[in-house]
């Protein structure tokens, strides 16, 4: 009897003790993590109920929900979620087709795959503002190779293309590099099989390959969205938002930092993150992305 | 005919097709490259001719930023910046991970839930509380100011990757040491750490390639050279003179700040795709 009870005891001090150390070692990243998010964005909410404008700083006051009457009745916020959605959509898709040719090519070629698979590293691995100058500067009047004597920057349709180039061929390698895993789990064996009941390489790729990467695609799917839509250093670079290419982002810094308009600015934020969390919770409720799948998103 | 030929034909042949392949690969990642490093070597006088190579290249861009405060001060800060994130970013990663893979405890789960959380946030929404509560506390335009935020961000990288390394550790090394006597926490330092090195490594890599790229925070929380990073003093370079066209030097600091991205890339490079690729499909 007492000695059970003793045991008891010295399991619950030993799993007491587990726990402590456990929430002790975690201490330092979660209070980064919070301090950083948790109180800002509850800030930031705070801040968009009131009128906050650092250039006038004595009309400081509680406005309510003044500040997102205002922006959702503003053209500029409308014109910038549809050019964010777009360049969100269209760069997530060519991402995906790309992606997937490129994660085929690493993962199969005969020929030097080492280098291959280092080479597609880089524009991973380049500041995307050096990368988004090398864009510009191409596209630039007379100065590029690849504008000659237009200026394509210059207008909308043909700027909003460029951003997206740019913003997908810095990120494809990174999709590629995800779906390429999802390769891996793929059996050879049932490919062989399939090859010798008279499957051709796009039957054995839409119909083995593909079904069994599912749940991989849509995690590299959903995080690729959630980061395209936060687009911002790309569209700085190339354009500065002007001529109509200005995300959701670019307003917000515009109204923040240039405009030194917190209440306005941090509407904005705070819009943003909704349309952040809308994204996220339509897309598991859609395909039923469970949360530890949804560890590949962290891989930024 | 006979089939051996024909077969080693054929292979011949597809590997003939993936070499194509390869090559257009190879052609997509490095054009926009060598274009920006080859304006950079344009002189003035050829800069705006539109051609993809230099027809005199010339160092002059170099010499020129590696002579101004302009862009020498923001290459320290970036450096600097980068590698005090990267290790506290690592220090604090590693205990978390270790805590994740190993130990039972309550709040784990959020744990995981607020790394994920914080890995899809949007910077922009924090940026204007973040300057307004850097100004009140006198962060703005600090070093430290910059590498706060980059450790919070860094952190969900960090952790998912270690913990995913952690869980490939053969523990039962661990409970050895134990048994031996060892406290948890020594069993961490000497057993289990020299184990973990390698993802320890790779996560490293990974969180400085992050740190080395942000320009949000980097524009939005600076103001000067004391500790605005290189990415942000590109997007604020002007010429010498008001009148001079910067292209030339922008292009050359460029291509200084990709060359540790590409040295990292061509050493580690099984590092990286283990790493990026480690916690993505293990459940």
């Amino acid at each position: 009897m007492w000695g059970h009870e003793r045991a008891g005891v010295s399991a619950d001090t030993a799993r007491q003790r587990e726990r402590r150390l456990g929430l002790l070692l975690c201490a330092p990243a979660v209070g980064v993590m919070l301090a950083v998010t948790a109180f800002p964005i509850l800030y930031a909410v705070w801040l968009s109920l009131n009128r906050a404008d650092l250039r006038a700083p004595d009309r400081n006051e509680l406005i309510g929900l003044a500040n997102y009457a205002t922006v959702l009745a503003s053209p500029i916020w409308w014109e910038s979620f549809g050019v964010t959605s777009l360049i969100t959509v269209v760069s997530t898709a060519l991402e995906l087709v790309l992606g997937l040719a490129l994660a085929l090519v690493m993962h199969r070629t005969l020929v030097a795959r080492r280098l291959v698979r280092t080479v597609a590293l880089i524009p991973y691995g380049i500041v995307t503002v050096v990368a988004a100058f090398s864009w510009r500067y191409a596209w630039t009047q007379h100065t590029g190779w690849l504008a000659g004597a237009s200026a394509p920057l210059t207008d909308t349709w043909s700027a909003v293309g460029i951003i997206i180039l740019a913003e997908v061929w810095k990120t494809t390698p990174f999709m590629a590099l995800l779906l390429m895993a999802g390769l891996a789990l793929v059996p050879e064996d049932l490919l062989d099989a399939a090859a010798v009941d008279g499957a051709g390489p796009w039957q054995r790729l839409t119909r083995i390959t593909l079904p069994i990467m599912k749940p991989v695609i849509l995690v590299a799917v959903l995080f690729r969205v959630m980061d395209a839509f936060r687009i911002f250093d790309n569209i700085f670079v190339l354009t500065n938002g002007a001529h109509g290419t200005a995300s959701v982002s670019i307003i917000t810094y515009n109204n923040l930092i240039k405009g030194l308009n917190l209440g306005i600015g941090s509407t904005l934020s705070v819009l943003i993150f909704l349309s952040i969390a809308a994204i996220a919770y339509g897309f598991v409720k859609l395909f039923g992305v469970a949360g530890r799948d949804g560890r590949a998103g962290s891989r930024a | 005919m006979t089939a051996p030929r024909g077969r080693a034909r054929s292979l011949a042949r597809r590997r003939v097709g993936w070499g194509v392949l390869d090559l257009v690969v190879v052609a997509y990642a490095l054009t926009p490259v060598l274009w920006i490093a080859s304006l950079s070597l344009k002189s003035r006088g050829t800069l705006n001719d539109g051609r993809f190579l230099p027809r005199e290249p010339t160092l002059g861009n170099y010499a020129e930023i590696l002579a101004s405060g302009e862009f020498l001060r923001p290459l320290l800060n970036s450096i600097g910046i980068a590698s005090i994130s990267t290790l506290l970013a690592v220090v604090f990663g590693a205990m978390a991970a270790y805590a994740v893979a190993r130990l039972d405890f309550p709040g784990r789960r959020a744990l995981v839930a607020v790394s994920l959380v914080i890995a899809m946030f949007p910077q922009v929404s924090l940026i204007g509380p973040l300057f307004k509560i850097e100004i009140a506390l006198g962060l703005f335009d600090t070093w430290l100011g910059l590498i706060v935020p980059y450790v919070a961000f860094a952190l969900p990288l960090a952790i998912y990757t270690l913990s995913a390394f952690f869980r490939d550790i053969p523990w039962d090394l661990e409970r050895a040491a134990r048994m031996d006597g060892a406290t948890s926490v020594q069993a961490f330092v000497h057993v289990i750490a020299p184990l973990a090195a390698p993802g320890v490594f790779t996560t490293a890599i990974l969180t400085f390639i992050f740190c080395w790229n942000d320009f949000l925070f980097a524009i939005s929380l600076t103001s000067t050279t004391a500790s605005r990073t290189v990415p942000a003093a590109l997007a604020f370079f002007t010429g010498s003179t008001q009148f001079e066209d910067p292209t030339g030097t922008i292009a050359a600091a460029a291509v200084l700040i990709t060359i540790p991205v590409v040295l990292l890339v061509l050493l580690f490079q099984r590092r990286i795709v283990a790493g990026l690729t480690s916690g993505s499909v293990k459940g």
